[in-house]
């Protein structure tokens, strides 16, 4: 930190060394300037100098004229270095010329016209020759005015006279613009565009940059020719940038900006073809965000992910408070802000003069690296204490060490991984951070509830493609494709029926189950949630989370369930943190609903499952089921008995209406709940 | 291969419980203390050549996950080498900094001298406990009060204060610093 001023700091006075410092320029320089008592008069200000002199020139002009201009002027102004006083008073003869070795070449500024033309003869009085200007000058000579403006080093105060060439350029080239850009409003009014105005426009574009050019004219989609053209050479990002801009403008008013002829399909595919050149995405990746983004939001989606979304951090509140850490971090040098009126614990950090992996707040655990997105899927969790958690894909471990904070350390969580390798990590987290009460395993999660079952609360934060985020990994932009998006859609439901199975619905503080991914597609999130409804006794509920989009309850062809709008989507251009989606279910009855063709005996909560993947009787998962939506499915005349089955934990099992002959509910004494299969009709 | 024995998840055996006097050198009889908690009994189980403190509801809760599975129990206090000596792990540190004995004080200089795995010299000893006897085990602390890890006294406290300020005071054991430099080797 520098000193700073104090005013109330008192002047050094004496002999001594801190009394001889400075004591302002005025001072020090009369130390070295000629004392001015000698004239008697006081010091002239720049103007006054100015004016003196002309008043010099003006004399030395009428004293002097016609051929002995030359000489006269060369004569002209006395040693115009030197003090500024010396001219008032003077003899208008010592005026003409410099009294140095320099009076040979040197001449001082004569009239305005001159000048005009002169780049400079003040800079040449300070020891610099400009040819040009001295060709000028005495071609000008003779149209010396008497009237002339000069302060003392001969440069005239007039703006036009001191103008260098380029800057005469640059007053041409205004002077150019203004024309032009009357020209060009007279485009945007017109809608139309008429070949006409684009020659009228043409001649002055010639002399403009091509940039201006193109936001002007009308967009035309390019000719065949230009797209091989294009092909052959590099691609010019710039000019793609623009292309993409105006098609986007065309297509946000496609009647009236269209090109006659062409389909909105080829000004889509040029537009899908130029986002994937400038953004380097995979033909398939940008088709899959145009299906989920309308046009302006994609661009700025994309435009997100170029840019990394800040670093932010959550305190670990078994240790340490929120205020205390901020504070400590401030006192190494990080500049911070709490993240948000929805978190307690986050701060988001703007710039650190500190590794903030490596402080030692952060070896003592005061705090975890994560991301401010990964915070809401536990949010939406709400364990309580004494419960006990599974958090079936744990790596690395900050969700994990997160409901172990809001647990205080009490009841147990299983923080399950099936990659070995990225245990390590949640190991090495979980102790930083001083989670006690946490077992750490390495099973794949759909052996889950074989392993262990009858948790109160799971979470699931499922692997998936990353789509939301790409600003972490760009290599996502284009490895992924159908065949990645479908497998991992698959993997998931598995995941997500085996986490179903693994919470139990009688839990007196629990039953749900919370799926997420950070992943923005449909095919991985509400497709996934919308089968697990199908396929299991559940109903998804609010998250909790008041901020961020709705889910999808339709799309493209496809129809979800309505109660999917409880479902919350995060992206990155609106909400500023790493894309995200969220759901949370309930599990209201421990039985697994059969399908028409399975002839088992239904299994027990605790038992995987073993049903087939044919949806074709799915039971009443939701109170509020109105199974007549659902197209797909829902074709039965079931909807009435549904209702009256559903699935309230304590009621006895209703008789069937229709027997079913392959059924035999004698197999099944030791279920509590019982759901009755309709089976046939 | 070690022996099937090794595998198993299980309480420790006396002759380990005996092993484990490198700990309870630093901490003294606290160890009890460690063992009856308010909230309920805590033991120290074994898996895998790792010593682990857990809680017995922990305990029971995890019992049925297969042996191979099962990575990391409540908390690691360290782990029993090749030749059954058992060596104190800094993610124990938690649990034994308040009941130790001994304690050492860094300056903030030093700090990070000792979080990267170096010993602490006397022109880094900010405070040392009375009456600290030589090689015996101690804890380490920043000037803050933060623990930072765990050492053994090279020099009695008598001797610090006469000794030069490049000599070692306290011989490195654990500090915090490896959840950075070695998180591989904590599992």
């Amino acid at each position: 930190m520098g000193r700073k001023l104090d005013p109330s700091k008192k002047e050094k006075r004496g002999p001594g060394r801190k009394a001889r410092k400075q004591r302002g320029a005025e001072v020090e320089l009369a130390r070295f300037l000629p004392p001015e008592a000698e004239s008697g008069r006081k010091k002239l200000s720049s103007h006054a100098r100015r004016r003196a002199a002309k008043r010099r020139l003006g004399a030395a002009g009428r004293t002097a004229p016609g051929g002995g201009r030359r000489p006269a002027a060369k004569e002209q102004g006395d040693s115009q270095e030197g003090s500024p006083i010396k001219a008032v008073g003077q003899d208008p003869q010592r005026q003409s010329g410099f009294k140095d070795d320099n009076a040979k070449w040197l001449t001082p500024a004569k009239g305005k016209k001159s000048l005009s033309k002169r780049t400079s003869v003040e800079l040449s009085s300070n020891g610099e020759v400009e040819e040009d200007s001295w060709e000028m000058e005495e071609e000008e000579q003779e149209d010396g005015s008497s009237e002339e403006l000069m302060d003392d080093y001969g440069a005239s105060s007039s703006d036009e006279e001191e103008l260098l060439p380029i800057e005469k350029a640059a007053l041409k080239q205004k002077a150019d613009d203004r024309d032009l850009s009357e020209d060009d409003s007279e485009e945007d009014e017109v809608a139309e565009e008429t070949s006409r105005q684009k020659t009228g426009q043409k001649e002055k574009e010639d002399a403009e940059l091509q940039l201006n050019l193109e936001i002007d004219e009308e967009f035309k989609l390019p000719t065949d020719e230009q797209i091989e053209k294009e092909t052959a050479e590099p691609p010019d990002l710039h000019v793609i940038h623009q292309r993409i801009k105006s098609n986007m403008e065309v297509l946000q008013d496609f009647g009236v900006k269209r090109e006659e002829g062409r389909t909105r399909q080829e000004y889509l595919a040029l537009l899908r073809r130029d986002m994937a050149a400038y953004y380097s995405y995979s033909d398939f990746l940008l088709k899959m965000l145009m299906d989920i983004f309308p046009l302006p939001e994609l661009i700025n989606f994309l435009e997100a992910n170029e840019v990394p979304r800040p670093v932010t951090i959550r305190t670990n509140t078994l240790k340490t408070r929120r205020r205390d850490l901020a504070q400590a971090l401030i006192n190494r040098g990080v500049n911070l802000d709490p993240l948000g009126k929805w978190s307690k614990t986050g701060l988001v950090i703007y710039d650190s003069s500190v590794p903030i992996g490596a402080t030692p707040e952060y070896l003592a655990g005061h705090y975890m690296l994560q991301g401010a997105s990964s915070l809401l899927p536990v949010m939406a969790l709400a364990p309580q204490e004494n419960e006990r958690i599974l958090d079936m894909c744990c790596a690395p471990g900050g969700k994990t060490s997160y409901i172990a904070q809001l647990m205080k350390n009490t009841g147990m969580i299983l923080a399950n991984d099936s990659n070995a390798e990225r245990l390590r990590s949640v190991v090495g987290n979980l102790h930083r951070l001083g989670v006690t009460n946490a077992v750490v395993s390495n099973c794949d999660g759909r052996q889950f509830p074989k392993v262990l079952g009858g948790f109160d609360r799971v979470l699931l934060d499922a692997p998936c493609s990353g789509t939301g985020v790409i600003s972490k990994d760009p290599a996502i932009k284009t490895n992924k494709d159908e065949k990645d998006i479908l497998r991992c859609a698959h993997l998931q439901k598995e995941l997500l029926l085996s986490a179903i199975d693994s919470v139990n619905a009688t839990s007196e503080t629990g039953g749900y189950v919370v799926y997420c991914t950070c992943s923005i597609t449909v095919e991985e999130n509400e497709w996934v949630v919308d089968y697990a409804l199908k396929k299991r006794n559940v109903r998804l509920v609010a998250t909790g989370l008041d901020f961020g989009k709705e889910g999808f309850t339709r799309f493209k062809d496809r129809r979800f369930h309505p109660s999917l709008k409880s479902t919350r989507r995060f992206y990155p251009h609106t909400h500023n943190m790493d894309g995200f989606f969220i759901a949370k279910l309930k599990k209201f009855s421990n039985a697994i609903p059969k399908t028409q063709k399975d002839e088992e005996p239904a299994v027990e909560a605790a038992k995987p499952s073993t049903g087939p993947e044919t949806v074709m009787e799915p039971q009443a998962k939701k109170k509020k089921l109105e199974s007549s939506k659902i197209a797909q499915e829902q074709k039965k005349p079931q909807p009435a008995l549904k209702k009256r089955h559903s699935l309230q934990e304590q009621r006895r099992p209703l008789k069937a209406v229709r027997p079913s002959p392959h059924k035999s509910y004698a197999q099944v004494p030791n279920r509590k709940k019982h759901k009755v299969k309709q089976n046939g009709q | 291969m070690g022996t099937h024995r090794s595998e198993q998840c299980r309480a420790l055996t006396a002759s380990e419980d005996g092993s484990d006097v490198t700990f309870s050198c630093s901490i003294g009889e606290n160890i009890q203390l460690l063992v009856d908690r308010p909230d309920g009994t805590y033991c120290f189980r074994l898996h895998r050549d790792r010593v682990y403190y857990v809680s017995e509801k922990l305990l029971k809760g995890a019992a049925s996950i297969p042996r191979d599975s099962l990575v990391a129990l409540g908390t690691c206090f360290g782990k029993f080498t090749k030749t059954q000596k058992f060596r104190l792990s800094v993610t124990a540190l938690d649990f034994l900094a308040p009941y130790a004995k001994y304690k050492v004080w860094v300056k903030p200089g030093s700090e990070q001298s000792f979080l990267y795995g170096n010993h602490v010299l006397k022109s880094g000893l900010g405070r040392i406990t009375e009456n600290t006897a030589q090689y015996q085990g101690v804890v380490v602390y920043s000037m803050a009060d933060i623990p930072l890890g765990f050492g053994v006294a090279a020099k009695s406290t008598q001797d610090c204060r006469k000794v030069d300020p490049m000599a070692i005071v306290v011989f490195h054991q654990a500090d915090v610093g490896e959840y950075v430099r070695s998180e591989d080797t904590l599992t």
